[in-house]
């Protein structure tokens, strides 16, 4: 009997342990170490974040499902990895801290054959001063919506926002990212119209100045170097479609901004053209920007050797092409296919966790040298697939022996549907639908866009709304196992 | 002196330059997006699009 590690249970670690647990069987052993008590649905958050849906309603334990599956759960963060073992032994492990309230503190080394990354993001909040409260926690002057609790709070000062409108008082919202260096726009985009929608809700949209700041070196590039899309007979930019979108509802946006410092009610930051300014605010969502979560790597010996398991940026190494240099230079195929760490061939990072070559928007940055740019999304579908296709290869190598042909999952050639949907009625709500063929463009292939319109539209309707709804209880369904939950893809 | 002509959907393009450099629907355009027959097909159109993004991406 073979045993698999999975670091991490969202997205991405969830698929790869439960497909991981079904092929095995119990022949094998498929154990998940997350921090988290709760699988999230974190696409959801953003309802959960305006008051719209409860905690419970995005959220599920993770124990019974788990249990159900086979799979082997501790509730605890990963700290360390030791793939070549110890002095006296040959067995790769890793070191964990738990997190559940009865073993809270406690460490503990679990042996592996097979390790997959799925750990996510760090929310680097003390990347921005003011974001985070400095001891790496989101700080008081903003709210968030990355995890459930953040958007339980969020929803809390919104409410209070609303009140002081009823009451007469003008409110600013600020909303989008909190460094030059962030990624999930999509979210933040989701999350203020959302906003704006609940202000006309409550009857108190002309009591508000809404607002967007973001990195973004243009409206609708979303960390992928923007789209395009076929639209009344033209094949159009996002940027239109995403400009339109603001000029329509009235939300004014600076964009190609760093959110270099958060006070009480003010951001300051830097554009792309080298000018500083500030902004004021009565609410503010900004989105922090992502880290590795600072796993540790050691060899045989105890020697430290983080910086060849992990990027400076703490994300895995995996088969990528990271000496791709200039943006002129930058292919499709400089993107990871079996996230395969080149190192430790029994290691593997899935979703968030792995370290992209490079960014996918064009880099840039000011004058005074500070870099403003999109960093790579790899969240939702995207996770989803690759976590399916690493534990694929994982199984097969466990199965049928080192030699195993590895599954290939690049993001230069899967696509990625993403839906930003504001307000919650089944008529009252409307959504952009999106979808982005392939995610990564590829100019050689897709000569122009990069990207194959007739599988990369964009439109704003009910229907979007809709498949949102559909999406919400689809994947909950999907992620806790209930009958036919292998026939719902990623 | 003619008479004033407000047309509610273009009243956003004179509230800053950038907002008057894009475009805004106008009111067919909007009235497409919430009419439930419309988006009905449009729900049927996109979903098929979408499977079958996802089932390229696998």
């Amino acid at each position: 009997m073979a045993r698999l590690v999975v670091l991490g249970g969202g997205v991405s670690g969830h698929t790869t342990a439960t497909f991981a647990a079904k092929w095995l069987g119990s022949q094998h052993e498929v154990v998940v170490v997350t921090p988290n008590s709760k699988w999230n649905w974190i696409p959801s958050n953003i309802w959960v974040g305006v008051g719209e849906m409860t905690k419970e309603e995005v959220t599920f334990d993770l124990a019974p499902v788990y249990a159900k599956a086979g799979i082997t759960y501790h509730q605890a963060k990963a700290l360390s990895i030791n793939p070549e073992g110890k002095e006296d032994s040959d067995k790769p492990f890793v070191t964990i801290e738990y997190t559940s309230e009865d073993k809270a503190g406690q460490t503990e080394t679990i042996e592996y054959d097979y390790l997959v990354n799925a750990t996510g993001p760090k929310l680097n909040f003390d990347a921005t001063p003011g974001l985070g409260d400095g001891n790496g926690q989101m700080g008081e002057n903003t709210v968030s919506v990355c995890t459930a609790d953040h958007a339980v709070h969020a929803a809390e000062e919104f409410q209070k926002a609303i009140e002081k409108m009823k009451a007469g008082e003008r409110q600013k919202f600020l909303i989008g990212t909190g460094h030059g260096m962030c990624t999930c726009q999509g979210a933040a985009f989701e999350y203020i119209f959302n906003i704006e929608h609940e202000l006309n809700k409550a009857g108190v949209r002309d009591m508000a100045e809404v607002k967007w700041i973001s990195n973004e070196s243009f409206l609708g590039d979303f960390g992928m170097g923007g789209l395009h899309m076929k639209v009344g007979g033209y094949v159009v930019s996002s940027k239109l479609f995403a400009e339109s979108l603001f000029a329509e509802r009235g939300v004014e946006w600076l964009i190609g901004a760093h959110t270099s410092k958060v006070e009480a009610g003010k951001v300051e930051y830097e554009l792309l053209d080298g000018t500083k300014g500030e902004e004021a605010f009565d609410f503010a969502m900004l989105i922090p920007p992502f880290a590795g979560v600072g796993l540790k790597a050691y060899n045989k010996a105890g020697e430290d050797i983080t910086g060849t398991v992990f990027a400076p940026n703490g994300f895995m190494k995996v088969d990528a092409n990271y000496n791709a240099g200039a943006y002129e230079n930058w292919k499709a195929s400089d993107w990871p296919r079996t996230y395969q760490n080149p190192t430790y061939k029994n290691m593997f990072a899935a979703g968030i966790a792995f370290a992209p070559p490079h960014i996918i928007s064009k880099p840039m940055s000011s004058p005074n040298g500070t870099p403003i740019n999109p960093t790579p999304p790899r969240t939702g579908m995207p996770s989803g697939i690759i976590g399916k296709a690493v534990a694929h290869s994982v199984c097969d190598l466990m199965t049928k022996g080192e030699d195993a042909k590895l599954h290939e999952a690049s993001m230069a050639e899967m696509g990625a549907a993403c839906v930003a949907s504001a307000g919650k009625g089944v008529f009252s709500g409307q959504a952009a639908a999106m979808t982005v063929y392939p995610v990564v463009p590829d100019f050689e292939k897709y000569p122009g866009t990069g990207r194959d319109t007739d599988y990369t539209f964009g439109e704003i309707g009910l229907a979007g709304h809709w498949i949102k709804h559909i999406l919400h209880h689809l994947f909950i369904y999907k992620a806790k196992l209930n009958p036919g939950w292998t026939l719902i893809p990623e | 002196m003619s008479e004033k002509k407000v047309v509610e959907e273009e009243i956003n393009f004179q509230k800053n330059d950038a907002f008057n450099l894009t475009m805004i629907p106008g009111a067919f355009a909007r009235k497409m997006r919430t009419c439930v027959i419309w988006q009905f097909i449009r729900f049927v159109i996109i979903n098929v699009k979408m499977i079958i993004v996802v089932s390229k991406s696998h």
